[in-house]
């Protein structure tokens, strides 16, 4: 058999390109013939404890270098405790798996933010507040919320260990190319409706695998009217549809975040960067692979019933009936899920009382979602029983929330007030959820045992984690208000 | 990684799509920092259940799962390949996979072959009609063969010439090193370094 090695790199740049392919065109080392995949450069190298002490391994043992240190930092987000964090973590794996990331990074000089310091924080909060994560540039990181990145017009990709590894030696990724889909958000949200309620009604339009294949370009006035937060809310759940990345493309908003900001570029740089940044919109007339549009103004705030985040519904709708469901395998599906969420069909979502409120995650953890929680539960009452986690998304969230006296909200109401990491989102450390409990959180999946073995998830946005945790069953700010509470 | 040529072996039905990351292998057992020891990780929360399918006697020593549409979609952890190879499976067939999983178990010797859904039921109800039943995949003709019946499979060439070649991804990759140095030299010069760590410009931005 022959090989069928790349022998040329010319990327054609005459046609009209979405802002994806001018990001992958511009980095393009070697392009793929013959089926064989293009080689594609890697501006940013992010990492954490979970996914990379293979990797580190697999160099060692090949006696490969790290070929870019200063295009690699690592954090502590997944496995790291949320309170007591200056003293030893108590279970010996996890605090094996934390060591041996500070000995990699030790020994290969990489960059790392350690449990304490103050940029430690979940990897997708991390990149963005230090200014790292920029338009335009391509961010791989071995989880797959690294699409939280694309809301800067980044090419971002969650990746698996080997190819961690693959990025450490070579700085680059072989990449099949991908197929291109417009998600477009025509109009204006509705007060009370959000970003997290758009991309949770987008995966129930496409479906888990409905994007599989492709690379997302949110559009339209009602992205370009959400904050940095609320894009990168989007883009982090874009893989929840099987998508290769999501992206928004940059604007003022992107600027505005972006400068000032520890890494961003200054003077001259920075009028050179923008200068790039302004070429990587959408040429006017590009041909996407598929279309999807969504009109903001019809959206309600948007919760999960089921085990996989496609499995959604307005606020104000029932649980489904699995007999209306005429796809076999859909049908099956939610009959496996309405099993184990305890759910009959019928029931309205309302009605569902929760045991915990969680809010926290790379989905809904920076400072504006705190804000907007902490907005809605100042001055009431926590629903009797309910328990309430708040765990900012980085230590400086966190110090940034308390300058505002938002821990302070949180507390008085009878939430916990955690350091910063991914929590219960997964529950790898000891933040989870006990079997048979129910929990409304604003993370990112709902899967069967996400938060903790038997524990029960649906997906809300940090309005409805609120007024959830006020009324003790799933609500949105809508029902406080008709409760006569402004 | 060894040459991937045929495996014959017990078939496993997995009657489910949507088999996301965290079944095939928890959070709780990603804290283990090698490669290798996730066989009793893998599906562990299912596998409490006796009547769980790779639970069945019959069923012992499987090295073909056959499930449902949407196989390791969620979470990007290797763990799940390494789980279902430690376990002993050397080959996943599903109508679709999630990108991230098919791109993993390509690095890792573990087949993952789309079949369509149809393709699916037939070979389901095959094995579920004769547990312990043996298929044969070959990777060169992309098929799956027991008795007289034999069904494609679906891979991407570049991954089926690596596996079928045994083939170190980063060796191939740096064959080009000098492509990449050639790309580096020309690289911007703001572009952002982690290193050196830098303050930001004012104390607190926004």
């Amino acid at each position: 058999m022959t090989n069928p090695l790349p022998t040329s790199a010319v990327p054609s740049s005459t046609a009209l390109r979405t802002l994806a392919e001018k990001v992958w065109d511009k980095h393009l080392v070697t392009k793929g013939e013959n089926g064989t995949p293009d080689l594609i450069y890697i501006d940013l190298h992010l990492l954490h404890e979970v996914t990379s002490p293979q990797a580190f391994d697999g160099l060692r043992l090949a006696k490969r270098p790290l070929r870019r240190r200063d295009l690699t930092i690592a954090t502590e987000d997944h496995n790291t405790p949320t309170l007591a964090i200056d003293k030893p973590i108590v279970d010996p794996t996890s605090r094996t798996q934390i060591d041996t990331l500070r000995h990699n990074c030790a020994e290969y000089g990489v960059r790392l933010h350690s449990l304490g310091d103050i940029e430690q924080g979940i990897v997708h909060v991390v990149g963005p507040q230090l200014g790292l994560t920029q338009p335009g540039i391509t961010v791989v990181c071995g989880d797959s919320h690294t699409s939280t990145h694309g809301a800067f017009g980044a090419m971002a990709l969650g990746i698996g260990t080997s190819e961690v590894e693959h990025v450490m030696a070579t700085q680059t990724l072989p990449l099949n190319p991908f197929k291109t889909m417009a998600i477009t958000v025509n109009g204006t949200l509705r007060s009370g409706v959000t970003a997290k309620d758009i991309i949770l009604a987008v995966i129930a339009k496409i479906g888990t695998g409905g994007g599989a294949g492709y690379v997302l370009e949110y559009r339209g006035e009602a992205i370009r009217a959400l904050s940095m937060e609320g894009r990168m809310t989007i883009c982090n759940m874009s893989i929840e549809a099987g998508a290769r990345a999501g992206m928004v493309a940059p604007d003022q908003v992107t600027y505005d975040y972006l400068q000032g900001r520890a890494h961003a570029p200054r003077g001259a740089d920075w009028d050179a960067a923008i200068e790039y940044w302004q070429t990587l919109a959408t040429d006017e007339g590009a041909i996407f692979d598929a279309e999807v549009t969504i009109d903001a103004g019809e959206l309600e705030p948007f919760v999960t019933w089921g085990t996989n985040p496609g499995q959604g519904v307005s606020l104000s709708a029932s649980v489904p009936n699995p007999a209306d469901i005429l796809d076999a395998n859909e049908r099956s599906a939610a009959e496996r899920a309405l099993e184990y969420m305890d759910l009959a069909a019928g029931t309205p979502m309302k009605d569902i009382r929760v045991d915990t409120v969680f809010l926290g995650s790379c989905t809904n953890s920076r400072v504006e979602d705190l804000r907007a929680a902490a907005e809605i539960i100042k001055g009431k009452t926590k629903a009797e029983g309910l328990r309430m986690m708040v765990v900012p998304g980085s230590a400086r969230v966190r110090i940034e929330a308390e300058a505002e006296g938002l821990d302070q909200i949180f507390l008085d109401f009878g939430a916990e007030w955690r350091f910063a990491g991914c929590s219960m989102c997964l529950g790898m450390n000891p933040d989870q959820l006990e079997p048979g409990e129910r929990c409304a959180s604003t993370s990112n999946r709902n899967f069967e045992g996400r938060q903790g073995k038997g524990g029960r998830t649906h997906l809300v946005s940090p309005l409805v984690a609120a007024a959830t945790a006020i009324r003790g069953t799933l609500s949105s700010p809508w029902d406080l208000i008709q409760d006569g509470d402004q | 990684m060894q040459k991937f040529t045929t495996v014959t072996g017990i078939a496993v039905p997995l009657r489910r799509s949507n088999v996301d990351t965290d079944q095939i292998i928890p959070a709780v057992h990603l804290k283990r920092v090698t490669r290798t020891g996730f066989e009793d990780a893998l599906f562990a929360a299912w596998r409490q259940d006796p009547d769980f399918v790779i639970n069945k006697k019959e069923y012992q020593g499987g090295r073909v799962l056959i499930a449902g549409a949407d196989f390791g979609i969620g979470s990007s952890r290797e763990h799940a390949v390494w789980a279902l190879r430690d376990y002993g499976f050397d080959v996943v067939l599903s109508p679709r996979f999630g990108d991230i999983f098919r791109g993993n178990a390509g690095k890792q010797g573990l087949l993952a072959g789309q079949i369509s859904e149809a393709d699916a039921e037939t070979l389901w109800n095959l094995v579920e009609a004769d547990p312990g039943l043996e298929l044969t995949v070959d990777l060169a003709s992309k098929t799956v063969r027991v008795g007289d019946l034999s069904v494609n499979f679906q891979i991407d060439d570049y991954t089926r010439w690596r596996l079928l070649e045994g083939l170190d991804d980063i060796g191939l990759t740096l064959r080009d090193e000098a492509r990449i140095n050639e790309f580096e030299a020309t690289r911007e010069s703001w572009l952002p370094l982690t290193l050196p760590a830098l303050a930001p410009e004012s104390p607190s931005p926004h």
